[in-house]
């Protein structure tokens, strides 16, 4: 083991009491890993997802006296953990807490990282790591962490000493959430954890210069009001940023008494409620038509915390091509990054949504353009054939299964058509109901989410939209989810096959399936019962109300294997780096 | 085969006619949309710490910024560093490099330097020695140093802006240039004026 620096602060650390939000308040400390444990403890932090290992065990030491206070859900995969504190970080809103050992189980880590990097959801990662003697030799289960996790995270530390490490712990963790929130990584060194040390970790702070605005500059907010009031085609893109800035009660005031009409992103759903007359749901590559229709039309853009993903613009060309856009963002990299923006403004969600409101006197003009956008939602009905006879149609399942549940109702997904499906045809009304993998794309994202979900909100129901071949990724967490007792519906629109890449093989490869389509899958009815969850088969319209209804009722995970037409498809669809506007009804207009 | 939706036909649509630049700006023909890259040179103050020039070569390769070089080196404060980059963006581009920057936790401050500021660069050049008359005239026709002289080669040291040292090295051309090894641009501003925003509360004399 290496030897320890003392920094100038070990007098400080060790004499300074916490603001700590636990009942004992500051508990003494005598090694590095107790003082990662009394950061987390610091911060309010109450659960933990993670997979034990040779170089985190002193972490893992640590919590073992504090089992009551930090509870720790452990996980069948550290891609699990990482996808279970997503989810819980984005439904808290505070940084969901993962665990993992040196190696490859920091790098299974990893994909759960880059997701929530992409997605800009507070995820902090604890990774234990080699003594640092070794690092750099190759050593057993060594892997650079900070060097991998770098381009997908928004910060990461190495920890070099115990005295320091409690403090690094607690200032990632503000870093997760404080401004645009995202991951952030503590590599941990072995011998650093079992270093002796009394300093208790302080509050958490981050560097001075890094400074997070809270409200945009008034003559910034003063044009762009002015531009917004003059439209007569105005339009709200609201994004994931709205959500996360807990800004959508003050959308939904603003959108309303202004009368504007909004689409919201992916990401979005949600933050303004999809059966209110204005909205016209989300906007891209798989949204509505009248979304697609308005985005194209409208001259001014007021969007909110979105990054103009190109799975949302098409093509930039023909992206909102004769509008004037607002950009409002926490971030100011985002600001013409991907769309030239007339007017950005820096800020919080919500404060700058108060800005403008607060500056905005007169409505626009826009009887017409609403009446147009009613028009648009009624030329391009969001519908699909139910035939008499079977296979069952998908997005009649997630109708059924939305007549079934609350309002509240918390929606995780995998990655592929059943993740378009669920947004589609399930009726938003509240944010923080849908989660799911959009930037990265992550198949397999659905079940863990679904984990950290019910471990985040245990008296919502939590239900997973899932493929069969997302869901074979993670479906070891299904274990976790009857270890735990989380009650949850896992519902899996079974077509045998990847199905969105068979749908693009088929439009854009000549039809050429390749290992697209699977020769065999697994009974999952069967499956989760090995598991231990209660498993459902469904293949019949008749039998899909009751079939949900009676694993929503279970008491413990379920699982719904449904048996779907296998050649559905989904629309709309904009090609990608197409132009929004034509976007495709069926495979034919492509 | 599933039969799709309901609505009118792309062909049967009111496509608008707008379109935008590759840079999302909107191609209106009275303000236009017409960004030249060009080059220029951005300071960056950063914390003096392990990994930050990987944090910011990685977020330059990354994001596909054109860098034509960058180099890095101590200040006053030993707790700060500064890197200098030069760079050949179109104004957003040059905006992008600049705020994606900033972003990173262990950079403190960005800045796009002025057209009139001091900038220098330095290249070591290793030449053929047959000549070592002529090499020291040119040499020193070009303010160089000889660091080292020997039977059979010379080496020396031009300091100067961009251009000088491209010319200084056409001039040793004659002789053969064996080995040449070059740094970046390194800058600052000129006059009274600080390099960036937080140079001066950072300011150590030394």
């Amino acid at each position: 083991m290496s030897d320890h620096v003392s920094t100038v602060h070990t007098d400080e650390q060790t004499t300074t009491t916490t603001e700590a939000q636990s009942d004992e308040g500051a508990s003494p400390v005598t090694n590095g890993a107790e003082a990662v444990v009394a950061a987390l403890k610091n911060a309010g932090v109450e659960h933990l997802f993670g997979v034990q290992g040779g170089a985190i065990m002193p972490v893992y030491d640590a919590l073992h006296a504090k089992q009551e206070q930090l509870r720790h859900v452990t996980m069948a995969h550290e891609q699990g953990a990482a996808h279970a504190a997503d989810a819980y970080g984005q439904l808290t809103g505070e940084p969901g807490v993962c665990m993992a050992t040196s190696g490859p189980g920091a790098t299974n880590l990893t994909t759960g990282l880059a997701d929530a990097d992409m997605d800009s959801d507070p995820v902090i990662a604890l990774t234990g790591q080699v003594p640092t003697d070794l690092v750099g030799h190759d050593a057993f289960q060594e892997t650079d962490t900070v060097g991998v996790t770098r381009p997908v995270t928004k910060a990461n530390y190495f920890a070099s000493d115990a005295e320091t490490v409690g403090d690094m712990v607690g200032e990632a963790y503000t870093l997760a959430r404080e401004g645009r929130p995202g991951p952030t990584l503590v590599d941990l060194p072995k011998d650093v954890t079992n270093g002796t040390t009394d300093s208790v970790p302080v509050s958490p702070t981050t560097p001075e210069y890094h400074d997070i605005p809270e409200t945009a500059a008034a003559s910034a907010v003063e044009n762009a009001v002015r531009a917004l009031s003059n439209a007569r085609k105005p339009l709200i893109l609201s994004g994931g940023g709205v959500i996360k800035g807990d800004a959508s009660e003050e959308l939904r005031a603003f959108a309303i008494e202004h009368r504007i009409p909004v689409v919201t992103t992916m990401p979005g759903i949600g933050s303004f409620p999809e059966d209110h007359e204005l909205a016209l749901e989300w906007a891209g590559m798989h949204g509505t038509g009248y979304a697609n229709m308005a985005i194209s039309h409208c001259d001014c853009l007021l969007a909110i915390g979105t990054r103009f993903d190109d799975r949302l613009t098409g093509g930039i060309e023909t992206f909102a091509p004769e509008a004037e856009i607002i950009h409002v963002d926490i971030d100011a990299s985002e600001i013409s990054k991907n769309v030239h923006a007339d007017y950005p403004l820096i800020g919080d969600a919500s404060r700058v949504i108060e800005q403008l409101q607060a500056a905005m006197d007169e409505e626009p003009a826009a009887d017409q353009w609403r009446e147009q956008c009613q028009t648009w939602k009624e030329a391009y009905p969001m519908t699909y054939a139910t035939p008499e006879d079977e296979p069952l149609k998908p997005q009649f399942v997630v109708e059924a299964m939305d007549e079934l549940t609350p309002e509240d109702t918390i929606v995780t997904t995998g990655v592929g058509q059943h993740q378009m499906w669920a947004a589609q045809y399930w009726t938003y009304t509240e944010p923080n109901t849908w989660i799911s993998s959009h930037g990265l794309g992550t198949m397999g994202y659905g079940l863990p989410a679904a984990i950290g979900a019910k471990v985040a909100a245990p008296d919502r129901d939590v239900v997973c939209f899932d493929g069969d071949g997302s869901l074979l990724m993670t479906i070891q967490e299904l274990s976790v989810a009857v270890r735990e007792g989380l009650d949850i519906t896992v519902i899996v629109l079974n077509n045998e096959a990847v199905g969105m890449v068979r749908q693009w093989q088929d439009a854009f490869f000549d039809r050429r399936r390749m290992a697209s389509e699977y020769q065999w899958v697994p009974d999952f009815a069967t499956l989760a019962e090995a598991f231990g969850a209660k498993g459902f088969t469904v293949r019949e319209y008749e039998a899909v109300p009751d079939t949900l209804e009676a694993a929503r009722a279970y008491d413990g995970p379920s699982v719904v294997d449904a048996f779907i037409d296998p050649e559905e498809n989904v629309y709309p669809m904009v090609a990608s780096g197409g132009n929004n506007a034509e976007f495709a009804l069926s495979e034919d207009q492509l | 085969m599933s039969q799709g939706l309901d609505g009118p036909h792309p062909e049967a649509r009111n496509i608008p006619e707008g379109r935008r630049s590759p840079e999302g700006i909107r191609l209106d023909p009275q303000n236009g949309a017409d960004h030249e890259r060009h080059r220029t040179v951005i300071s960056a103050l950063v914390q003096h710490e392990p990994g930050v020039l990987s944090k910011v070569s990685g977020l330059v390769s990354r994001r596909q910024f054109n860098i034509e070089s960058l180099t890095v080196g101590s200040t006053t404060n030993p707790e700060t560093a500064r890197i200098t980059l030069v760079i050949e963006e179109s104004p957003p581009g040059i905006r992008q490099v600049e705020t994606q920057l900033e972003k990173l936790l262990p950079v403190i401050s960005v800045r796009e330097l002025d057209d009139d500021a001091v900038r220098r660069e330095l290249v070591v050049l290793k030449v053929h020695g047959e000549e070592p008359d002529k090499v020291h005239a040119i040499t020193e026709m070009y303010s160089g140093t000889v660091l080292d002289a020997g039977p059979r080669t010379i080496t020396v040291e031009i300091t100067g802006d961009e251009q000088k040292i491209d010319d200084a090295i056409d001039a040793f051309a004659q002789f053969g240039i064996r080995e040449i090894a070059r740094t970046g641009q390194t800058a600052l501003a000129r006059g009274e004026m600080w390099t960036t925003d937080a140079e001066e509360e950072r300011y150590e004399r030394t």
